[in-house]
């Protein structure tokens, strides 16, 4: 990570990641049904429900439904998140029943590599598929949790290597080319309507579902966002400025990073 | 019906050199300490099939057994790579991993065809992915000699989803809290994948915390009966460091500290040495 802070007022009292997960957690209302990505988006939607969103519904591709997790989990599978949730089900069920029909209102991913229309790649980068520079862990859950919730939140670091053009693989579909290929494509699903980054939002033009920037974090500059994309980044005509985290938003994140699940040392070995 | 047998006579029985073998769990009850009989037993040349490869089949490929592999995530969960798959797949050491990957949802789905007698399941997925080009047997990259994944119409709307073939492994390996004497096997938390591999595969290999005279109900369980089950072995433990709800819990410092272990060749090398070649089956 190259100096994430610096882009920021020096006397700020939070990192950029912070800012990131806070902004991503906002984007939650309460009530609603979540399906989320391990990593990032789980440390958002955590936040989430532990402030602002107790009622939200976070729903693991384990197949634990309603998990109510007291400490950030380290994998989608750790056991607390049965222990406390509302169903656990088959993974087969958790794909076909549950997040199949457009039942779950938002996904929540995170990408290795992400494009101007919003699709994602987590397969290789570089090279060609048998002989890619970087292995990347691949698909799982995240190409039917694109194409299946009613809308998704990609929540990602920004970068000139990771916001390309073009993904080098499309491992899970925003708008494809654009306009009209969800729908030729029999996608059921809105697709992307939020990239939240360490800088601030884009969402998508609605003319030409190219992502835009319309939010910037406080100390965020215009320019950074630019430098920070590898296409020729359109800005909204007044971007908002984004409240910059709350103390309780803070504290609840960073008492939920720092609990037994965090890679800490301080856990026994059963 | 199921035979009771030691971990290390299942293995033997069940699993021989160029077999097809799932061994599932997902995150919770990963069959770990059959892994590593199966490393100890030298196996070769195997097809490992597994939604995510995890730390078992990092340990799997590292040590030489697999020519192939066949997934949908392989990353270690929470922390990053799995050093020794990408070794594997970027060097071809310490031998040659060809892959097939696929999503959750069409792993999956291969499954339960497997397990329903199918030639396959249909789902909405893949549209407009790099994978359905990757398996559809036509694409610029095939992975795959026969195609994995196709377009089907449905012959009641006319609208077009997409079909995936089954998986039929030769042999399932899973691990379950608990079974009784005649081998009726019960598992409950998050059992994600396990009853669709065995009853997808001709043979399996089941691990249990502990054999009891009776399984009591517990909520959410999944039982098979012993006469879909071909060896049930105690193995207490044996899902470390995944964990088996009720007994032990998962051990997320081991899977941070897998990281390091496996960066290298030598220190994978070394910690196969000390910790699967020099331990005796069923002292683990």
């Amino acid at each position: 990570m190259t100096s994430q802070v610096s882009v920021y007022d020096t006397a700020a009292a939070y990192t950029a990641d912070e800012m990131m997960t806070v902004s991503a957690a906002r984007a939650l209302r309460d009530g609603m049904t979540c399906f989320v990505g391990i990593g990032l988006p789980s440390s958002a939607a955590n936040l989430a429900r532990a402030t602002h969103a107790p009622s939200l519904v976070l729903i693991y591709e384990s197949g634990t439904i309603g998990a109510k997790p007291a400490q950030l989990p380290l994998s989608i599978g750790d056991g607390m998140l049965a222990e406390t949730a509302d169903a656990v089900v088959s993974v087969p069920e958790i794909f076909n029943y549950w997040l199949q029909p457009g039942r779950i209102d938002v996904g929540f991913l995170g990408a290795a590599q992400i494009d101007k229309f919003g699709n994602i790649n987590t397969t290789v980068i570089g090279g060609d598929y048998r002989n890619p520079k970087v292995r990347l862990p691949g698909a799982g859950g995240a190409p039917e949790i694109a194409a299946s919730c009613r809308e998704v939140i990609v929540v990602v670091r920004q970068s000139h290597r990771s916001f390309v053009e073009r993904v080098d693989f499309v491992t899970s579909v925003g708008y494809g080319s654009g306009p009209g290929d969800r729908e030729r494509l029999g996608l059921t699903g809105a697709g992307p309507k939020k990239i939240i980054t360490d800088l601030g939002v884009l969402e998508p033009d609605p003319e030409t579902f190219e992502f835009t920037l319309t939010g910037l974090y406080p100390g965020a500059s215009v320019s950074a966002a630019k430098e920070r994309t590898g296409w020729d980044l359109a800005i909204a005509a007044d971007p908002e400025i984004i409240a910059a985290p709350t103390p309780a938003e803070l504290d609840a994140l960073r008492s939920y990073k720092h609990g037994p699940a965090s890679g800490g040392r301080a856990r026994s070995h059963h | 019906m199921a035979e009771i047998v030691s971990l290390a006579e299942a293995v033997e029985r069940a699993i021989h050199d160029g077999d097809a073998v799932a061994m599932e769990g997902f995150t919770h009850l990963i069959p770990f300490a059959a892994g590593h009989e199966v490393i100890r037993q030298r196996r070769r040349d195997l097809t490992l099939i597994r939604m995510t490869p995890d730390l078992i089949y990092d340990q799997l490929i590292g040590a030489g057994c697999a020519s192939k592999l066949i997934f949908s995530w392989g990353g270690n969960p929470g922390v990053g790579s799995l050093h020794r798959f990408r070794d594997a797949v970027e060097h071809s050491w310490p031998v040659p991993l060809e892959i097939e990957e696929h999503s959750h949802a069409g792993m999956a789905n291969r499954y339960v065809a497997g397990a329903s007698g199918l030639p396959f399941a249909v789902l909405r997925g893949y549209n407009g992915t790099g994978l359905e080009t990757l398996n559809d047997g036509h694409g610029s990259v095939p992975t795959t000699e026969a195609p994995t994944i196709k377009p089907i119409t449905c012959p009641f709307t006319g609208e077009t989803l997409t079909a995936v073939s089954a998986i039929r492994p030769d042999v399932a390996v899973i691990h379950a809290q608990r079974a009784d004497r005649s081998g009726n096997v019960q598992l409950w938390g998050i059992t994600g994948v396990q009853k669709e591999a065995v009853l997808a595969s001709a043979r399996s290999v089941v691990t249990v915390e502990e054999i009891v005279d009776e399984l009591d109900p517990r909520p959410g369980a999944v039982v098979l009966p012993g006469w879909t089950v071909s060896f049930v072995a105690r193995a207490p433990g044996g899902a470390h460091p995944s964990y088996a709800l009720g007994y032990s819990a998962r051990d997320n410092d081991y899977y941070v500290a897998w990281d390091a272990i496996a960066r290298e060749r030598g220190t994978f090398t070394r910690w196969l040495e000390d910790n699967v070649y020099g331990v005796p089956a069923g002292q683990l």
